[in-house]
């Protein structure tokens, strides 16, 4: 048994760290933030030049082929370098959903786009109730035709089409498709944008019936809580190198023992974040019986934990945190936005409690009745 | 990274499952109820049993008795101890961290006196560390041992300590040098309880029990033959032990919560909240939710700082974090659990109306403890602070 990673998934890792320092500096980070859709078009090309936006695509398709532990590193080392643009959206979201819904032929088509690099996607869920729940779902679908309205769908204006979810099935929309309206919402996070997206009797292609969105969604919520763990991992640091060289009362502040119980603190919630993070890929990677709860359990903490990490740093860092041109605010936003993504903490309570409390005298139950009793 | 576990981690889990199987006692339960003496000679019997089988000190070298199991099959064992219920080991600190550092520090003669004693159960240890003025700070150790020809003369007085009442022997940390920095003039003495001078109290602790004592150490004579490692390095040998023994010795304690959990959701379908199922109510459903996830992220960060350990033979700062979270997390799971039980939370044992027999009250008072034995919440953040983070010294 080893938690550790193998000498690949290291090497991965360490590729990503230093290709995000090189070329996506926190001043890149600003830069594209000024950016309506927050998209550079150079460093989307040089990430799938090194094959990341083909991390979890099959080989077959044109991708890496590596599995969802390899998806959730990368994604960790993106995080902590708060990547801007549509990284998440088109690899870890559309991605994971058009392989877990699509046919064959659908998933050659859309996922070789994704792997190469010559397309950017996303995925409209969510809609004015704000529920993550896919039964909840309120757009209507007659023959394919989609007409109703998304929010809170990140990167939709930069996205080449965008995979939209209703009550019963995945459908794939095209970014010229008719009737389609895509108006920008102004969200917190201004490293990636959100943007409502009306559909009007707009044309879609069916990618299939809802059976594969919820290991989809798993994988994908993985995957950010990964994101999230790397912006803790960088707020500690940046607390960290502060509490050492502001100095107040002739000393660093790191000595005072209420600021370095906190920054202790700050680093007990990255480091459990962490491991819940890759338990819940490792999981997944597995197909074992507890993959749906160990997402929900790694999605619950980490979403309270990017939060309460993100106060502390801010608190740490005195008036100076307060400020804009500091960078922690940066990631303090991305960590909301984050929070509420694929269901906040209160969301997958809820689903851990419906897995583990419903289902505990009746015993284990598969995978599939896992996902059937979650979505209910 | 790889979470099953190996061909040959099975096999050695399957062994040790089907022999827990056939003989893990099933009347440890009803014991409970039974005076402390009566309770430990039981639990003495217990681990002669193990030792019989080949499953006591399982981490020790083969030469000494054990079977030089891998870490990983450590933490099998506290697992799959866990699992089957079985009744603690009555020697445990003796086969946990004072045997090891007899193994690591001690003369020949010391192993040969000792360890296969601690073994069969035949002879206790407990340990002498704490004393009033010796908690967090630990260093602060006043008890002092005199050279005087071959013997050391002890005086002193040790506090919050395990199972002086049953011991034999206990492994005694006292000052033989007051001239030096307080960690230096430290030693480590192998102590023999019954002789003259050794005067144990009990300390009886808020929850009724006394599961600690006071030790009175009167011009008690300890032959110097009876250190272990070098004089005025007690320091280093006995910090050496501690930290990696405690560290598989919790690999049951996930499993304990689990089951603990488990019987809270039990309770949650059967107690009532507004005339429904306390288990449908949305408030007990997050904070029930809350605590399985907090258990589950136990068990993910204990097997990252094993797996550290196993790979590299050093703990890594991640494990740090495992004493703050295991006793932190227990208290929130008491304090839910008294939420969940309402004005039955307060019930003692012997009550008719008591749930389970009190163990929820027992456990609520109990684990005020938690935060402050084996190293103090504040304490554990100041070593993050500082060791793990780099922040300089708070005091």
């Amino acid at each position: 048994m080893q938690f550790g990673l193998s000498e690949s998934q290291q090497m991965l890792k360490d590729t990503a760290h230093k290709f995000f320092a090189g070329e996506c500096p926190i001043a890149a980070v600003r830069k594209s933030m000024e950016k309506e859709t927050a998209y550079d078009a150079a460093l989307w090309a040089k990430l799938a030049e090194q094959g990341f936006t083909g991390v979890i695509t099959p080989e077959e398709y044109g991708g890496m082929g590596l599995g969802k532990v390899e998806l959730v590193l990368l994604m960790e080392d993106a995080g902590y370098a708060l990547l801007p643009g549509p990284f998440f959206s088109t690899v870890a979201l559309a991605g994971a959903v058009i392989d877990g819904c699509a046919k064959p032929e659908q998933k050659k088509k859309y996922l070789a786009q994704i792997a190469n690099g010559q397309a950017r996607a996303s995925v409209a869920l969510v809609e004015a109730a704000g529920s993550w729940d896919p039964t909840s779902l309120q757009i209507q679908v007659s023959g394919n035709k989609l007409t109703g309205t998304k929010l809170f769908v990140t990167d939709a204006a930069i996205a080449d089409f965008i995979v939209v979810v209703a009550r019963d099935s995945v459908f794939v929309v095209e970014a010229k498709a008719a009737g389609l309206i895509i108006k920008p919402m102004k969200g917190m996070d201004l490293a990636r944008k959100i943007y409502s997206v009306e559909f009007n009797n707009t044309p879609a292609e069916m990618l299939g019936n809802a059976s594969g969105l919820a290991k989809a969604l798993d994988v994908a919520t993985a995957a950010l809580c990964a994101e999230m763990v790397g912006g803790m991992q960088r707020t500690l640091e940046l607390t960290v190198g502060y509490a050492k060289t502001r100095k107040q009362f002739g000393k660093p502040i790191g000595i005072f023992q209420a600021v370095q119980h906190f920054c202790a603190d700050m680093y007990l919630e990255t480091e459990s974040s962490r491991s819940a993070a890759y338990y819940s890929a490792w999981a997944l990677e597995e197909n074992t019986e507890d993959a749906a709860t160990a997402v929900s359990v790694a999605k619950t903490y980490a979403s309270d934990a990017a939060r309460t990490v993100g106060n502390r740093g801010i608190q740490v860092h005195g008036g100076m945190g307060f400020t804009w041109e500091n960078d922690l605010h940066l990631y303090y936003r991305r960590a909301k936005a984050s929070e509420t993504m694929l269901g906040d903490a209160t969301f997958h309570r809820e689903r851990i409690a419906k897995l583990v409390i419903d289902n505990a005298v009746a015993g284990k139950k598969s995978r599939q009745e896992q996902e059937a009793l979650a979505a209910k | 990274m790889d979470l099953n576990l190996s061909p040959e981690e099975i096999k050695f889990r399957d062994e040790l499952r089907s022999w827990l199987a056939a003989n893990v006692p099933k009347d440890w339960d009803e014991r409970r109820e039974e005076s402390l003496e009566l309770r430990f000679e039981y639990l003495k019997r217990w681990q002669r049993k193990l030792y019989e089988g080949g499953w006591a000190g399982i981490s020790w070298p083969k030469e000494y008795g054990g079977r030089g199991a891998s870490l990983m099959e450590q933490v099998i064992f506290w697992q799959e101890m866990a699992l089957a219920s079985a009744p603690p080991l009555a020697n445990v600190l003796g086969l946990g961290i004072i045997g090891p550092t007899i193994i690591a520090f001690g003369t020949e003669a010391q192993k040969k006196r000792h360890l296969a004693k601690i073994l069969s159960a035949e002879e206790i240890w407990c340990q002498g560390f704490s004393e009033p003025d010796a908690g967090s700070d630990l260093a602060n150790v006043r008890c002092e041992a005199k050279l005087e020809g071959d013997h050391y003369v002890v005086n002193g007085q040790k506090v919050w300590n395990s199972y002086g009442w049953a011991a034999h022997w206990c492994e005694l940390v006292v000052r033989t040098d007051p001239n030096v920095p307080k960690h230096k003039g430290l030693t480590v003495l192998l102590v023999d309880m019954k002789s003259p001078g050794v005067d144990v109290r009990p300390l009886r602790q808020m929850t009724g029990e006394t599961e600690f004592n006071e030790i009175f150490f009167h011009d008690v004579r300890v032959p110097a033959t009876n250190v272990v490692g070098k004089v005025n390095e007690g320091w280093s040998v006995a910090m050496g032990t501690l930290m990696h023994e405690r560290g598989t010795f919790g690999a049951g304690l996930q499993i304990t919560y689990r089951r603990n959990m488990e019987r809270l959701i039990d309770l949650a379908k059967t107690q009532k909240r507004n005339g429904r199922p306390a288990a449908e109510d949305p408030i007990i459903r997050q904070k029930l939710a809350q605590c399985y996830a907090e258990i589950e992220i136990m068990r993910y960060n204990q097997m990252r700082a094993f797996s550290r350990i196993s790979a590299t033979g050093v703990p890594g700062p991640e494990g740090s974090i495992q004493k703050i979270f295991w006793s932190e997390l227990n208290q929130r799971f008491q304090q839910i659990a008294q939420e969940l039980l309402g004005p039955y939370g307060q019930l003692e044992a012997g009550d008719d109306h008591a749930i389970d027999n009190g163990m929820w009250s027992y456990g609520y008072l109990r684990t005020r403890g938690n935060t402050i034995e084996a190293g103090t919440s504040e304490i554990q953040r100041n070593i993050i602070g500082h060791f793990v983070l780099g922040l300089p010294k708070s005091y």
